[in-house]
Parts: structure tokens; sequence; C-alpha cells
């Protein structure tokens, strides 16, 4: 089983989730993080003292799938994320050992 | 003699609008402020509410309108208390307003100009060293400034006019704000790390609460409803908008940008020099008058970071600088609005160096606002200083690192907020581009 990860721009997120409902993938889990890769941050000024905000808010998935799918999923997910401007975010893949369902106590694929 | 009831009627409201002004303060600096210590800083206007109330019933309505205390044959520094302690005296009224609608409405402007100060402490002073300073302030300063303004005493003699408050309000607030933000010192890692204003929409809801409340401040001092308090309401309206459009222009040109808390800084800067000059003004000169208030008060609010002290939501460079501009601008286009008594028909005359009134109102003027701005400077400053030396008025760091709010009150504004605050260059970068 693979683990895929995506950081993804805030306003991409309904395409992902878009495509990877169209695929099949049951379930995903969201959440907001902050961060910043080579785009780095902006500038924001107030009351004429600039700041740097160096950590832009970003969307997080979290999906986990079965090994086949995995290259299938991450096309889909950087199809969807593409914007074609810096700050587009990443996608990774890690393998995962083991998965278990808490209501039925399945384990594996059956837990996916 | 016979209540005036429309008069009546509209100072009771007036004093309600000019209350919902400082919970509309509140807001304003707690948006401005970061997110660790939004409730430290909403505490000291509400704080103000309480404690400047009860204070006003007590002895301020009487130091500040009791009868004059003289200095020799002429008008003194405070009202006589003594006369006014109590409320069975109170039972009265003057052309028609009671006196008890009347000390409430004064009461308003007592605990706003208070809670005003407190913009210039964000983070960092001690809860109570707050309330010891509000109390010593206000008696010390608020109340016989009031007293010297408009209770009869002698800068009211010497022919100042400061309609709603210029000078006893916003200069004498801004003054005293200086000098605590040099008492307490810059905050730890001023101005390098980030102060971001940490909820801009607050910001916005505060200043559009303080202009609402503030047609109770301007148009309600004319206590009474007539042509003046026309005036007055209109004035307030337009020296505002042209103020919001002053700040966000000069913003768009040295910053590249306009923004919403320069809208709101400068509507609140408008409000502020029309104060003492919207019953003195023809509609066009307010218009003039808030553009140049609000353009100069973006511009010094710039000057903290030159000149080094952190007056941390710019009490000093919006409230004390567009006080002056407001105060001065009515020796220089100022109009007297009058009645001519035989005809009955409306008369007025230019009081202002530019329209025929000669330099003697501009003196005046002058004279008021230096004497406040001196008075207050220095109580704050020395009251500040003892508070300090006597380890009341500054938190320790770590508990200013940490965050206010948790150490002073117990209490957080946010379940959970933004994990990591920007960073930032800040200050460095605004003094090369500004100012």
């Amino acid at each position: 089983m693979k683990l895929v990860t995506a950081v993804i721009k805030p306003h991409q997120l309904d395409a992902v989730k878009e495509a990877l409902h169209a695929m099949g993938v049951s379930g995903m889990t969201v959440s907001e993080v902050q961060g910043y890769g080579r785009q780095k941050g902006h500038t924001e000024v107030y009351r004429g003292a600039e700041y740097t905000v160096e950590f832009l808010p970003k969307y997080r998935i979290d999906v986990l799938i079965d090994d086949i799918d995995a290259d299938k999923v991450v096309e889909a997910v950087v199809n969807a994320a593409r914007t074609g401007k810096i700050g587009d975010g990443k996608v990774w893949v890690t393998s995962v050992d083991d998965v278990v369902r808490v209501r039925t106590g399945e384990r594996g694929l059956d837990a996916l | 003699m016979e209540l005036n009831a429309p008069d009546t009627g509209w100072i009771l409201v007036s004093s309600a609008l000019v209350l919902l002004m400082t919970p509309g303060l509140a807001l304003f600096y707690g948006g401005l402020n970061r997110a660790k210590s939004v409730v430290n800083m909403m505490m000291m206007s509400f704080s103000s509410i309480g404690l400047i109330s009860v204070l006003w019933l007590l002895y301020g309505f009487g130091v500040a309108f009791g009868e004059d205390v003289p200095v020799g044959e002429n008008p003194g520094f405070f009202g006589n208390p003594s006369g006014l302690f109590g409320t069975v005296d109170l039972f009265a009224d003057v052309d028609g307003l009671p006196t008890y609608v009347f000390m409430a409405f004064q009461m308003m402007f007592a605990i706003i100009t208070v809670a005003l100060i407190s913009g210039a402490l964000s983070d960092r002073a001690k809860f109570a060293g707050w309330l010891i300073f509000a109390a010593a302030w206000f008696t010390i300063v608020y109340a016989p400034v009031a007293h010297m303004v408009w209770g009869g005493g002698f800068i009211g003699n010497l022919g100042v006019v400061d309609f709603a408050g210029g000078t006893a309000v916003h200069i004498n607030a801004g003054a005293a704000a200086l000098a605590l933000a040099i008492v307490l010192g810059r905050r730890v890692g001023w101005p390098h790390q980030s102060f971001k204003p940490h909820n801009v929409p607050f910001v916005a809801l505060g200043a559009a609460l303080l202009w609402f409340g503030w047609f109770g401040f301007n148009a309600g001092s004319e206590l009474a409803v007539d042509q003046v308090t026309a005036i007055a309401f209109l004035n307030t309206q337009v020296a505002t908008a042209a103020a919001l459009l002053g700040w966000i222009i000069v913003e768009w040109i040295k910053n590249g940008k306009p923004t919403l808390v320069g809208a709101s800084s400068g509507a609140v800067a408008g409000l502020v020099a029309i104060t003492p000059s919207c019953a003195s003004l023809q509609p066009i000169w307010a218009v003039v008058l808030g553009l140049v208030a609000g353009a100069l008060s973006c511009l010094a609010v710039g000057l903290k970071y030159v000149l080094k002290y952190d007056d941390s939501l710019d009490v000093f460079g919006i409230h004390f600088v567009a006080g002056w501009i407001g105060t001065l601008w009515i020796g220089l286009f100022g109009w007297n609005f009058g009645t001519d008594e035989a005809t009955g028909e409306y008369v007025g005359e230019g009081v202002g160096l530019f329209n025929g009134g000669g330099a003697s109102q501009l003196i005046a003027q002058f004279e008021g606002a230096a004497i406040v701005s001196v008075w207050s400077f220095v109580v704050a400053l020395v009251v500040g200083f003892i508070l300090k030396k006597v380890g009341l008025f500054r938190v320790r760091e770590e508990q200013e690192i940490e965050g206010i709010d948790v150490h002073e009150h117990k209490e957080s504004a946010y379940e959970t907020f933004t994990p990591v605050e920007a960073s930032s260059s800040a200050g460095a970068h605004s003094v090369s581009s500004g100012v």
C-alpha cells in the first residue's frame, strides 16, 4: 500500500478532489498547512511597515491506495493541482506497512 | 425650567453613540494587535468604561464642570468637586437639558479619551499598572483639562475653539501615549519581528463603529438640535470620507497598494481632525482638512521607525497629529456660524487667517493645544516612570514573548491561532521607502 501526500494551492483542492473521486479513490484527509518552497513568500505593508509573509497557506491531502494505483493517482493529482505558476506544490509517495479500519478491525487492502 | 424634549432626546442618543465608540476602539485596536495579546488590548478599553464611569460620577464631573476655582481674578485649572459630589444637587437643568444627561454625555468622552492611550501599550503593560495609570491620568490630566477647555477654565478663556475635543481629547491622549511609549520602551523584537495586524476585518469593524458613534461625539457636542448640529454632522461625514481617501492615496503612491487598514486608519484620522473644527468650517474646507489630515497622518505613522519609539498602534501618529491639524485648521480657515438677532437670518464670518479673521484665532488655538500637549506628556511621563520604577508597569520579557493574554488574564482570544506568525523585515524597509 502507498500513502500519496500532496501539498497544493488552496484553490486547487476542489479540482484534486473531483479528479480522485472520478477515478474511484474512496477517501482522503485534508489539512490546512503553511509552508514555502522555491516560491518563498510575499510582502504585505501595514501602516508603512513591510512584513514578509514566508509561510503561505496550503492544503495537504493524504490518500491511502493500493500499490498498483499509485502512478495513476499521482498523475491525477498533479494534473488537477497544476496551474503552471510557481507555488503549485509537491506530491510524494511513501510505502505503508499496514492499515487498520477502526470500526471493523479489517487490515491491509481490505481496510482501504 | 421646563425640559427641552428634542434637545434632551438627541443628547441621550448621542451619549449612547459615544459610549459605543469605546468598544469600537477595542475592536480597532484589538484587530491591529497580534493574536496573543488581543484580550489585553481590548480589556484596556473595556476596563476604562468600568473605571472612568465610576470616577466620573464620584468626582470627575465636579472637577471638570463644577464651579471654577479661580486663580486670583482669572479662570483657573479645575472646578470644585465638592459641590457636585452626590446626586441631589444635579437634579437640575441648563437651558432645558437635564444636568444628569449632560453628565452622562461627558462621561462617555472621559472614558474614550483614557481608552485611546492604551493603543501605545500593546503586548507589554501590566493590567494593574494600566488601571493605576488610567485613574491617575484621568484625575490629574483629563478632568482638569476638560475644565480648562470646556468647563469655564483658563484655556477656554483664551478664546480657543475646541468644539468636541481636538485638544481636550485627542491631543491630550496622543501626548500621553507618546510619553508611555517612551517610558515602557520597545516591545521585544520591535521593529524587526512581525507585528502584523491579526484581524483586518476587526480593524474595519472597529473603525465603522467609531465613525458611527462619532456623530454623537461631534453633532452631540452642540448640546441641542439646531443649525450648528447640522453643520457638525455633515462636516463629520465629509471630512472623514476625504481623510480615508487622503490616506490611501498616499499609501498607494508610497507603498504601491491601498489597504483596508489604511482606509480604516485614514477614516479615524479624519474623525479626529474634524472633532475640534466640525462646527467652525464651511463643508468644502472640511473636505480639504480631511484630505490633509489623512495624508499627513499616513506619513506621521512612519515617524516611529525613524525615532525608534514603539507607539504600537500609532496613537501619537494619528490622534496627536490629526488633532493638531484639526485644531489649527480653525485658525486658518475657521468660520463662525451665527444668527442675526434682529432679523433672525443666518449670518457668518471668517475667523481664520486665510478668510479675513486675522491671526488671533490661530494663536489661541496654538496656545491651547501646546499647553495641553505639554501638561499631558509630562504628567504621563512622571506617572509612567514611577509605575515602572516600582515594578508595576512592564511585564517580564518571557511573559511578553509567550503572550500577555495568558499571563495577565489567564484567557486567550482564540482556541487556536495561526501557528506561525509571519516573520518580517519590518521597520527597516518602511524607513527606507517612506517618511
